[in-house]
């Protein structure tokens, strides 16, 4: 067992339902005791979707605790078949039917005798996996079954497509800013001569799952959802795929170089014509996103050197720490990420772009990493943004979890050139607002707050400091004033001192000073 | 006299939204202040709670998971040693006067003993351990609360309170009598020299202060709630103690506090709405002879005063899908306000503990000349929105997984859970609930064009 109060990545049936209730027409039958059907009001309130939630629950109860549940399953997914004809329906696995352990593919099998509607069991180990990982593998799991079950009836359709075309995989509801990178992904290949063909699972239709494979090559946005996905359709279909994420301008121009090889290949052997995005990339770095030149300007100079914190999913967290470091030349501390199950890949993102690599997903470690190494800015999940306003240190939200407030109604896209900007707008309005306080206490300030204790640990140090003492670093700019504050506390303990005094704190200062 | 309507009860395929009785810790940690509410189970429990009380989990609440890992759920591990350790930790870290386990689905699948436990974890930590099993198997929503309350009933000292009067009363009776209204039961025990009125149900203080005050007028003084506002402060129980409930997804704690506590059930309607409150006021005095003072004038006080909202009310429709079992009590009072209720869903009726609360509403009905609403047990909330689609309600009370579909469907919605978080209870708030309720009736004007029907499901009925 383990004691736990909060949790970064959600239980797995959650990303089994949010891939199935993207997807038009399917709807997710969760066996589950009352109550756990939470996933509707998750996505009708913080997607404010005006439509019902195609998520029921075949309830368990004591009922069904005595008897089994075939009888109720198959009863209720007939029932929904009658009801709301779904092309396909996910009977989904909790934890609560782990452990019943009871014969899920059985009932599934009972149901799909009587039934219009296609009926399959996520294929999902509750124990095994976290929402991110149950979401690539369901998205996985309804892709095969519709291209395999094609392919048997000699309907699916391989021949690629006569302009060059691509598919992106893993755009789905409840997603971080997932529906404004969707445009924002679909208008940039346009500008490239590139046709969408499908995206998936977010409004895609089962019915057309048969073309997918028509497309010239796969675009995988998020490394968490879509990698599986997209292997497959290698392998099995020899589709070839970009897992680039296109945000931020170096990444952004890299995305684009792929994909112009990849067209490349094809439109050499149809035509002998080569497509050229050089000039593109630089049109559009120059004049289209304002990050390259913001990168330059005074107002990003006045950042250089600042430090900063970074935590999230493993996509987000990995491409802005390249951003931070590599576009703004700002310090990134410490970047780490909770997809504890990609942490390879994100070391070898990072190498070498920050000086401690995180992967927990034990929020109050990442809480007192942030608290020790005491940034300029975070940027981070809702979870470090609260750990920053208990410490007085600005945060951007970069990932999930989030809030309400996180599904914008404005255009706000991470990914492509639209996305450089946003995500400039967001680190520098970051910085800014902890730079605010600084003039104001070089002044003279406002600033009567007491000294908060930063460390975000229970345990407190034994030491008292005396009034006049403590007055002495409210002098101090209140960004490094936690600094200092830690430091002569630090310089006290080193002196077996128990009591701060105001000639402590100047003896602190002088040994810090060059 | 007339005789009533009989109150029809139906009950349906109970596929509806509810949330999980889980979710009651988040606001009993926040009513008894140094305890500490640990919930065994796996992440759906988790995940669950740091969703639905929102913000709060920021704010270091005194609350967790002992989250169950594979080798916890094929008994690998071994359960006591495993919850000592957690236990030991939340005492170093925190030292809480209590610890509340709760139980979920899953200790309940794998038949985790948790009150077998208990008790040896308390001897060796020395901090009292109580167990509340709120799972999704038995409950719903509220009735966490409920089991919560009842498990704790067992830790309320004795009371030493003597009765002269021994005679034993049957506690079964003592509902069923109490349905019919007239009957003077409780008052062949008036020869209390002091009322001794211990009151049931978790609300916010200033609440409890209110309702504290409001029998202090009627010279009848609370001599404790359950729960307290802090462990150390529980009530004392025994013979001769009477109770009464201020909520009404309580019966549990009701018979738990009849049956092992030996106290005296006072069945009334709940103080919700200044009928309500009137009502519940009036059978506590009588349970000790006492006749109610300036008690019309000062409801009638109150409704004068609601004029503006029930104006705004009077001859609306609403629909309640059922999902936190305060409906009955909100039906009724919304009746009196002059609204007509065409469906209370609830997700459980004890006919027995809200027997004077349906009274109530049957009178209520009769005296505003409405019908009687069609009370659905375990409602089913599919063939529920297709009713709704036919009688197209002003208002719906309805959980948040509907209540944005639903105004896309161009019905107005409040949400139910509000009611659970929001001052309800007594005179005084009765305009905070009414703000509750006309909110989306006040907001209500047409004034961007063409936006009647926004949903994009199109409706097959
Ligand atoms: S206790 Fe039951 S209903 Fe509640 S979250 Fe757990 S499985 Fe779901």
């Amino acid at each position: 067992m383990k004691l736990a109060y909060w949790m970064y990545a959600g239980p797995a049936h959650i990303g089994t339902l949010r891939v199935a209730s993207s997807f038009r027409n399917v709807h997710a039958i969760m066996h589950a005791p009352l109550g756990d059907d939470y996933f509707n009001v998750m996505r009708s309130t913080s997607e404010r979707e005006r439509d019902f939630t195609p998520v029921t629950a075949s309830v368990v109860d004591r009922h069904v605790l005595a008897r089994g549940s075939q009888e109720k399953v198959v009863n209720n997914i007939s029932r929904k078949d009658e009801e709301q004809k779904p092309d396909l329906i996910v009977l989904t696995p909790t934890c609560t039917s782990s452990i019943l352990q009871e014969d899920l593919q059985n009932f599934v099998d009972r149901a799909s005798l009587s039934s219009e509607s296609d009926v399959i069991p996520a294929d999902v180990n509750y124990y095994r996996v976290n929402e991110l990982q149950a979401a690539d593998r369901t998205l996985e799991q309804i892709t095969r079954f519709y291209l395999d079950r094609s392919r048997k009836q000699n309907i699916l359709d391989r021949s690629v497509t006569n302009k060059p075309s691509a598919n992106i995989i893993g755009i789905f509801t409840l997603g971080f800013h997932n529906q404004h990178d969707c445009r924002e992904l679909k208008r940039l290949p346009g500008e490239l001569g590139i046709a969408v063909n499908q995206v998936i699972p977010e409004g895609g239709s089962l019915k057309y799952l048969k073309d997918l494979s028509r497309a010239w090559f796969n675009t995988v946005p998020y490394r968490e959802v879509g990698l599986m996905t997209a292997t497959f359709s290698e392998e099995e279909y020899g589709m070839p795929y970009i897992s680039t994420t296109p945000m931020g301008i170096s990444n952004t121009a890299d995305f684009i170089a792929q994909i112009g090889k990849l067209v490349n290949v094809w439109t050499s052997a149809i035509s002998e014509k080569k497509f050229n995005y050089e000039l593109y990339v630089d049109n559009q770095t120059k004049f289209v996103s304002q990050a390259a030149w913001f990168s330059k300007s005074i107002d990003c100079q006045n950042l250089a050197g600042k430090e900063a914190a970074i935590f999230g999913d493993a996509t987000h967290a990995a491409s802005i720490t390249k951003i931070l470091v590599k576009e703004m030349g700002i310090r990134v501390s410490c970047s780490g990420t909770y997809c504890k199950h990609d942490a390879e890949w994100f070391n070898e993102q990072v190498q070498g772009l920050c000086n401690e690599v995180l992967i927990t997903e034990d929020h109050t470690e990442v809480g007192d990493t942030i608290a020790r190494i005491e940034p300029s800015a975070i940027f981070g999940t809702q979870m470090e943004r609260h750990i920053g306003k208990r410490i007085d240190i600005p945060c951007g939200v970069i990932s999930s979890p989030v809030h309400i407030q996180n599904f914008p109604l404005g255009y706000r896209p991470f990914l492509g050139h639209e996305g450089t900007n946003q995500i400039a707008d967001l680190i520098y309005n970051s910085f800014n607002l902890g730079m605010e306080d600084h003039p104001l206490d070089v002044f003279g300030g406002h600033d009567t707050k007491e000294i908060s204790a930063k460390s975000l640990s229970t345990n407190r140090k034994n030491i008292n400091w005396t009034p006049e003492a403590e007055s002495e670093p409210k002098k101090i700019p209140g960004f490094v004033r936690g600094k200092i504050k830690k430091n002569t506390e630090s310089s006290a303990i080193q002196n077996n001192i128990s009591e701060i005094t105001i000639d402590v704190t100047f003896v602190a200062k002088e040994k810090l000073s060059p | 006299m007339k005789t009533l309507e009989i109150p029809t009860f139906e009950c349906e395929t109970g596929n509806y939204h509810t949330f999980c009785p889980i979710s009651c810790v988040a606001w009993l940690y926040q009513k008894i202040e140094d305890s500490f509410f640990l919930v065994v189970g796996t992440k759906t429990r988790g995940y669950f709670l740091q969703s639905a009380p929102g913000v709060t989990i920021f704010a270091e609440p005194r609350y967790a998971m002992a989250e169950s890992e594979e080798g916890d759920i094929s008994a690998q591990l071994n359960d006591q040693k495993e919850l000592e350790r957690i236990c030991l930790r939340v005492k170093n870290d925190r030292n809480p006067s209590v610890i509340i386990w709760i139980g979920t689905c899953t200790t309940e699948i794998i038949k985790m003993d948790l009150e077998g436990i208990a008790p040896k974890l308390e001897k060796q930590l020395g901090i009292p351990i109580v167990v509340a099993r709120a799972n999704g198997l038995d409950y719903a929503f509220t009735q966490g609360e409920d089991t919560a309350l009842a498990a704790m009933t067992h830790r309320c000292p004795e009371s030493n309170h003597r009765i002269t009067d021994q005679e034993e009363v049957n506690t079964a009776k003592v509902i069923l009598v109490d349905t019919a209204p007239n009957n003077n039961l409780f008052g062949q025990k008036n020869k209390l020299t002091k009322c001794n009125l211990v009151l049931f149900g978790s609300l916010p203080s200033s609440v409890a202060s209110q309702l504290n005050l409001e029998s202090r007028r009627q010279s009848v003084s609370v001599s404790g709630w359950l729960p307290s506002q802090k462990y150390a402060d529980l009530p004392a129980l025994g013979k001769g103690v009477y109770v009464c409930g201020v909520n009404p997804f309580l019966s549990r704690t009701a018979t738990t506090l009849m049956r092992r506590r030996r106290c005296q059930l006072i069945g009334a309607p709940f103080p919700i709405g200044p009928d309500g409150t009137r009502a519940w006021i009036e059978k506590i005095c009588s349970a000790f002879d006492l006749k109610p003072e300036g008690l019309e004038e000062r409801e009638s006080r109150i409704w004068k005063s609601l004029s503006d909202y029930l104006e705004i009310l009077t001859g609306k429709s609403i629909f309640f899908m059922g999902d936190n079992l305060l409906e009955i009590s909100l039906a009724r009072f919304l009746i009196r306000c002059g609204m007509v209720v065409y469906e209370v869903g609830i997700p459980y009726m004890d006919r027995r503990y809200q027997a004077a609360e349906l009274l109530l509403l049957q009178r209520t009905c009769e005296k505003m000349k409405k019908p009687m609403p069609r009370i659905v047990e375990k409602p089913d909330n599919y063939s529920q929105v297709q009713r709704m689609h036919e009688l197209q309600p002003d208002l719906a009370i309805t959980g948040m997984a509907h209540a944005n579909p639903l105004e896309a469907r161009n019905i107005d919605t409040k949400w139910s859970v509000e009611f659970t978080f929001a001052q309800i209870h007594g005179f005084v708030n009765a305009r905070d609930a009414l703000e509750l309720v006309t909110r989306p009736l006040r907001r209500k004007g047409d004034s961007i064009p063409g936006c009647r029907n926004l949903s994009k499901q199109t409706v097959n009925v």
